[in-house]
């Protein structure tokens, strides 16, 4: 057991639905649990086994104090870390508030926004840490969490594709649903690893997996006003679950402009 | 840019060691026998459904047309009952819409969001396994077993002219005989191709220009024209090789006079007088390769989403990427084939980087490939006219309307 890598499951500011795709993996769990001593997962385990650990998961943003210093330990103690998750590598859907005032949300939401230490921004674990690898999705796709795992424990490049998600939609048969039906879809903009789940269900894409190698938002929006969608819809488009990434952040504020300017 | 500084694609034609690279490549399976005669017919719509059982009895695998999330896809059949009877579609840049027909037509359409591509090149293919052994190797199984393929013969129904042309495209890609691909030669070989000619075009269409359609003349096993007169609704037939014939022969018809040829023929006529797009073939090889430092290409790069779509929709796009897989043990291993675009960053990636980082640059690499380089490697044009990247671009880039741009530069410099 001892000569086996280590794995530790850390959760910063986030939905636990990432790591919770560990768990999912029913099938595979038993062939996990024989590859790596599974040292620090809390929703699976209260024992915790001390670092170092050979391969972190970090899911989660920072959006607090305490977590900012957080990381920095996590990472000392960590030879390999893999950010999961919207959250980890963009910052979350809890980003929006990186666009509002977080003092004056405080005071609406809290009665006492006084015994609330938060950060103003909330923003990815590559902002605070060296990351090895950044595992994108809202949530993960469990394919490839294995696929990231094996390729680390196997000293290999994980098969990640940074291509759009168009590329998985034409390889499964579906035919575009923004040239068939009009819907708007993020699709060409956005990395792939989904398997393309919603165009397949009548559905444009979310960009759950954040912003494609080269996305190239400012056509993709000339043609959504073409499909005569409005700004503040086109804005809502790009801010959800990757809101602050950078691509689809300066997407959102370009439209933002638009709309006042 | 000054003339001097052009850069031109490098010419591979003189050093292909294939010298007849310019004429058919001999193909086992190409059983097109033009010569006999008894191979026309006229089958009425009611004994369409014999061809089917008679594909079906021979052990194939009908794929065809079918009305599926709102487009004309591709799919296996069961018989005339799953064919989209009375429905037809308007293409446009970008735009795909089904609509109703005024009548009852089973082929009243062009061509859908995918070819026949995935049927004989599938989008993800299992090539061998591995096993690690104990001495410390690996033994590697690619009996069928370890990859397997679909081995069920197809019978294609309904292939469009310029469908029958990309495959005879891609023919050239994986059946050259120097390096023969296993998996396609082996769909290919099984596979049974019954043509219908087109009647109709899209606003999308230039198969009359890239001289691929809209009337194929050989490669087919069988090619139907449907003809809609009156009340009468039938198929001429036209059987271009010894199982064509047969099949003919066991489906009820009769004997096609010169006025149903003549009816077919006006289909045709119609088809080409509908053809809504056209690109001047004349000297654009050679105009494309010169064409390098156009300024064109940086205004594509602004409008392309570098999605890849157009290449995955391509009928005779061909690229795959090679991934090797493990398993959590380290002791399986698996190669795999998928479909890969030359849009991607990964496509071009060499050590140091990705060679063609801007999008103009991948976009030009597209084009300049289909229309010129193409002829270089292939000894034919990689664009048949189908039109779909146009209509399937999500951002209706078309490629008809870029090149007459490219030459008006070309012209002015
Ligand atoms: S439906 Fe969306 S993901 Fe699929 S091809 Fe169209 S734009 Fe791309
Ligand atoms: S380049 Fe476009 S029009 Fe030409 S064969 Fe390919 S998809 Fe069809
Ligand atoms: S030309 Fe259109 S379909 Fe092709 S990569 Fe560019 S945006 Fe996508």
């Amino acid at each position: 057991m001892t000569d086996k890598p280590t794995l530790a499951v850390w959760k910063f500011a986030s939905c636990d639905g990432c790591q919770l795709t560990l768990l999912d993996c029913e099938d595979e769990l038993r062939a996990v649990t024989e590859a790596v001593t599974i040292a620090s997962f809390p929703e699976a385990s209260r024992a915790v086994l001390d670092g170092p650990y050979d391969l972190s998961l970090v899911e989660g943003s920072i959006t607090t104090p305490a977590d900012r210093a957080r990381i920095q330990a996590v990472r000392q103690q960590s030879r390999t870390l893999v950010a999961i998750g919207a959250c980890a590598t963009a910052g979350g859907i809890q980003a929006l508030r990186n666009f509002a005032d977080v003092q004056a949300l405080l005071e609406t939401v809290y009665a006492r926004p006084e015994d609330i230490s938060t950060l103003a921004t909330s923003t990815p674990i590559a902002d605070h840490v060296t990351v090895d690898f950044e595992l994108r999705g809202c949530p993960i796709s469990k394919t490839q969490l294995l696929e990231v795992i094996t390729a680390v424990l196997a000293g290999r490049k994980p098969n990640v594709w940074p291509s759009s998600v168009c590329l998985e939609c034409k390889a499964r048969g579906t035919p575009c649903i923004m040239v068939a039906h009009g819907t708007p879809c993020l699709g060409p903009v956005t990395q792939a690893g989904c398997g393309a789940i919603c165009p397949a269900y009548g559905r444009g894409c979310y960009g759950c997996y954040g912003p494609m190698e080269t996305p190239n938002t400012a056509a993709l929006v000339d043609w959504l006003r073409g499909l005569g969608m409005a700004e503040a819809a086109i804005q809502r488009l790009f801010r959800t679950y990757n809101a602050a990434a950078p691509d689809f952040r300066q997407a959102g504020d370009r439209l933002g402009e638009g709309r006042h300017g | 840019m000054a003339a001097g500084r052009r850069r031109v694609f490098p010419t591979l034609r003189a050093r292909l060691p294939w010298p007849d690279c310019t004429g058919p490549i001999p193909l086992a399976m190409d059983r097109t026998d033009m010569t006999q005669t008894g191979s026309t017919g006229v089958i009425d719509r009611d004994a369409l459904q014999a061809l089917f059982d008679a594909v079906i009895a021979r052990g194939y695998v009908p794929v065809g047309p079918t009305v599926r999330d709102g487009a004309l896809v591709l799919d296996e059949l069961t018989g005339v009952a799953d064919l989209p009877a009375g429905w037809t579609e308007d293409q446009e840049a970008g735009t795909y819409r089904l609509r109703r027909r005024d009548d009852a037509a089973l082929f009243g359409f062009t061509t859908g969001p995918q070819a026949w591509k995935p049927y004989l090149f599938p989008p993800k293919t299992k090539l061998w396994a591995a096993e690690a052994t104990r001495d410390g190797g690996w033994a590697i199984h690619n009996t069928p077993d370890d990859a397997p393929d679909d081995t069920r013969p197809f019978a294609f129904i309904g292939v469009r002219p310029c469908d029958l042309h990309a495959i005879q495209v891609q023919d050239r890609v994986f059946l050259d005989p120097r390096h023969p691909d296993p998996l396609y030669a082996g769909r290919r070989e099984r596979a049974l191709v019954i043509v219908v000619q087109c009647g109709q075009a899209a606003a999308t269409c230039f198969c009359a220009s890239m001289d691929t359609g809209p009337r194929a003349e050989s490669g087919y096993d069988l090619a139907l024209t449907e003809v809609l007169e009156g009340d009468a609704h039938t198929f001429v037939a036209d059987a271009g090789s010894a199982v064509g014939r047969s099949l003919l022969a066991e489906v009820p018809h009769d004997e096609a006079g010169a006025d149903h040829l003549a009816a077919a023929a006006a289909c045709t006529q119609r088809a080409r007088d509908q053809m809504g797009r056209r690109i001047d073939t004349a000297g654009l090889p050679d105009l494309l390769s010169a064409a390098y430092d156009s300024d064109r290409w940086d205004a594509l790069g602004r409008r392309c989403l570098a999605c890849g779509n157009c290449t995955m929709v391509c009928p005779t796009c061909f690229c795959s990427r090679v991934e090797d897989v493990t398993d959590l043990t380290g002791d399986h291993a698996e190669r795999w084939r998928a479909w890969d675009s030359c849009y991607t960053l990964d496509f071009s990636y060499i050590h140091g980087g990705s060679v063609r980082r801007t999008i103009g640059a991948r976009y030009r690499h597209w084009l300049v490939h289909k229309l010129s380089t193409w002829h270089d490697q292939f000894g034919t044009s990689g664009c048949v006219g189908c039109g779909r990247c146009i209509t399937w671009c999500p951002v209706g880039i078309d490629l008809t309307a870029e090149v007459p741009l490219i030459r008006d530069r070309g012209s002015k410099a």
